[in-house]
């Protein structure tokens, strides 16, 4: 027997409410709500493997301020965010960073890189 | 001696909107600074580094601080090429008053306290107020109870975790569901703090759809609606809540009392435009929008003061959800107070201006701006939002002495999402005395 299911498509702040149908293997028959086509491919990647980009900051070392700004370069297992997060919070960065400065490179195994969201220079 | 600093133009406020204002008053030929209170250039963006930002503009979803440099860095550039632009940085405006040049024209005088610079005046023809919006506090919302610490604003609980890296406690509940609230529940339980639930005072979320998703779906934190905290416990630091359903008034109903254990609670409870000096200035507030009232360039509407260049963009004129429509406004109303200052300083006369004041009918919260300024031709960006959800869309027809100036459809309509139009301000008809916005459902606002 299929499925179907009701989630909210968060590509861009329109928020459409697709419903999505799969099949017994669990594959997507059909989606429909999607004012386009991200939608849809958005519906295909939740269905069997859903990823989002983690935001957070990190600690930073001879800036004025504490805290870095950083995120996921790509977007990883939404399941591993935690473990991914708590993987950061001994890391200390060394001032200055600029915006883009990859901060670590295939982050905890996943094959997505680290990267800072803002610049801080040395104070 | 106090100093004083001459411009063309002067932006209060370095977050988004005063970035665009600035920058794009450059471009027009104005010799502009930036006031600032805080040491960095971004606004509120420099705590939201959560991400999202730009899909507008860029087709990308940039973090907050990352949208902001994009910015931040051109000014920079702009600042140490030449003397188009100055910044001043830690600076608090908290005066701003009227002068009159040798030709008798309008020049406005802030006063301002820096660091760097000690205290000074800065004066130009053209005024770009950019001070975004502040949090409603717990005063403002009606909660009994003692006021013990750990109660805190999203916004405060933001810049504590995002920017000084301390945690405001271990276990928390959030009262209200804005924006703000939903991605400080998704980022306090990514810290390790435990997020006992969201509560909602209406039926309805009052953020967007994706934030609720993404926010709390996606980590089981549970979206608790009609049910609103009516009680603080705890001595010196908060050690529970009491929530309790909601009937449709949003009158808490008895029995349904329940006691919530945590040590942290974040409020979530809407934003105000920042506009004390537009009010010192004698600017009139819109009741709806609580920002001042102007025309489709950032422009003070007020008829009686039709010599003066106050120009409202960004948060301060109204709360947007997305910044790319605050950048916008703010390019918008630094153009036009550059091409304002210049007209002024060459003695070139005021144009006439024709305002039509803006009316958001029956099913609408607010339109902005407030009026169109007939004379100015070309196109006019209007936002607006609905006060209820219309989950079946709707038609917006925008109407003016009779005849259609533009109809839109919508696939949804809901009021934590503003909407964007653009009208073509020749369709309005000469001798136009209102702009009206109507909504009407799908089948009838169709007319065919
Ligand atoms: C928590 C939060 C989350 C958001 N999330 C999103 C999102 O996911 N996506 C999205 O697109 N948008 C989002 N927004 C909206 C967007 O960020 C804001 O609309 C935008 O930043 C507002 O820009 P602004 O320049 O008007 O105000 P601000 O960024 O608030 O800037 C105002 C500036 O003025 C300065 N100032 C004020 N008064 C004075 C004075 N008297 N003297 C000197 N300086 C002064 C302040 O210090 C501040 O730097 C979010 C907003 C918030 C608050
Ligand atoms: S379906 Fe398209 S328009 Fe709708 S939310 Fe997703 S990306 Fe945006």
């Amino acid at each position: 027997m299929g499925a179907k299911r009701k989630f909210v498509c968060v590509v861009c702040p329109r928020g459409c409410a697709l419903e999505v149908e799969t099949d017994e293997g669990g594959l997507l028959v059909g989606v429909s709500g999607n004012a386009c086509r991200r939608g849809e491919d958005y519906a295909r990647s939740e269905i069997a493997d859903p990823r989002r980009v983690l935001t957070t900051t990190v600690a930073i070392r001879g800036a004025a301020l504490r805290r870095l700004p950083v995120k996921t370069a790509g977007a990883v297992p939404l399941g591993r965010l935690v473990e991914v997060c708590r993987a950061l919070d001994g890391l200390i960065v060394e001032a200055p960073v600029a915006c883009g400065d990859v901060i670590l490179r295939d982050l905890c195994g996943l094959g997505v890189d680290l990267v800072a969201t803002d610049s801080l220079e040395r104070a | 001696m106090v100093s004083r600093k001459d411009y063309d133009v002067l932006v209060v406020g370095g977050g988004p909107a005063g970035l665009s204002a600035a920058l794009s008053a450059a471009e027009n030929g104005a010799r502009t600074g930036i006031i600032e209170r805080e040491d960095r250039l971004g606004g509120i963006l420099k705590q939201c580094v959560h991400d999202g930002f730009g899909l507008v503009r860029f087709g990308e979803q940039l973090a907050g601080p990352e949208y902001a440099r994009r910015f931040a860095d051109r000014v920079v550039e702009a600042t140490s090429k030449g003397t188009v632009l100055a910044t001043h940085l830690g600076a608090f405006v908290h005066a701003a008053r009227r002068e009159t040049c040798g030709d008798g024209g309008v020049r406005y005088v802030l006063e301002c306290v820096s660091r760097d610079e000690g205290v000074f005046v800065a004066a130009a023809r053209s005024l770009v107020l950019a001070t975004g919006c502040r949090e409603r506090t717990d005063r403002q919302v009606f909660i009994h109870g003692e006021r013990p610490a750990g109660v805190f604003t999203a916004g405060l609980a933001q810049h504590l975790v995002n920017i000084e890296g301390l945690l405001p406690g271990h276990r928390a509940v959030i009262l209200g569901s804005g924006d703000i609230g939903l991605i400080m529940a998704r980022r306090l339980f990514l810290e390790g703090v435990e997020v006992e639930g969201v509560y909602e005072i209406k039926s309805e979320p009052s953020g967007l759809s994706r934030n609720v998703r993404q926010c709390l779906e996606d980590f089981g934190i549970p979206l608790n609606l009609s049910t609103t905290v009516t009680a603080v416990h705890g001595d010196r630091r908060v050690q529970g809540v009491t929530v309790a359903s909601v009937d449709r008034r949003g009158t808490p109903i008895p029995g349904s009392e329940r006691y919530v254990e945590c040590d942290t609670l974040v409020l979530s409870v809407g934003l105000i435009p920042e506009n004390e000096l537009a009010v010192s200035l004698g600017l009139a507030l819109d009741p709806a929008t609580r920002g001042p009232r102007v025309d489709q360039e950032g422009r003070m509407a007020e008829a009686e003061r039709a010599d003066e260049g106050i120009f409202v963009c960004g948060n301060a004129l109204h709360v947007n959800d997305l910044v790319d429509y605050v950048s916008e406004s703010g390019e918008q109303a630094g153009r036009a107070a550059a091409l304002f200052a210049a007209a002024r300083r060459e003695g070139v006369p005021i144009p006439e201006r024709e305002l039509i004041p803006v009316k958001a009918g029956s099913g609408f919260l607010y339109a902005v701006p407030q009026f169109i300024d007939r004379a100015r031709g070309g196109k006019a960006v209007l936002y607006f939002r609905v006060n209820a959800t219309r989950a079946e869309g709707g038609v917006v027809r925008v109407a003016s002495g009779g005849a259609t100036v533009l109809k839109k459809r919508y696939a949804v309509l809901r009021p934590p999402e503003m909407e964007r139009l653009e009208i073509d301000v020749a369709a309005v008809p000469e001798g136009a005395t209102q702009i009206s916005l109507e909504l009407a459902d799908k089948g009838e606002g169709d007319g065919r």
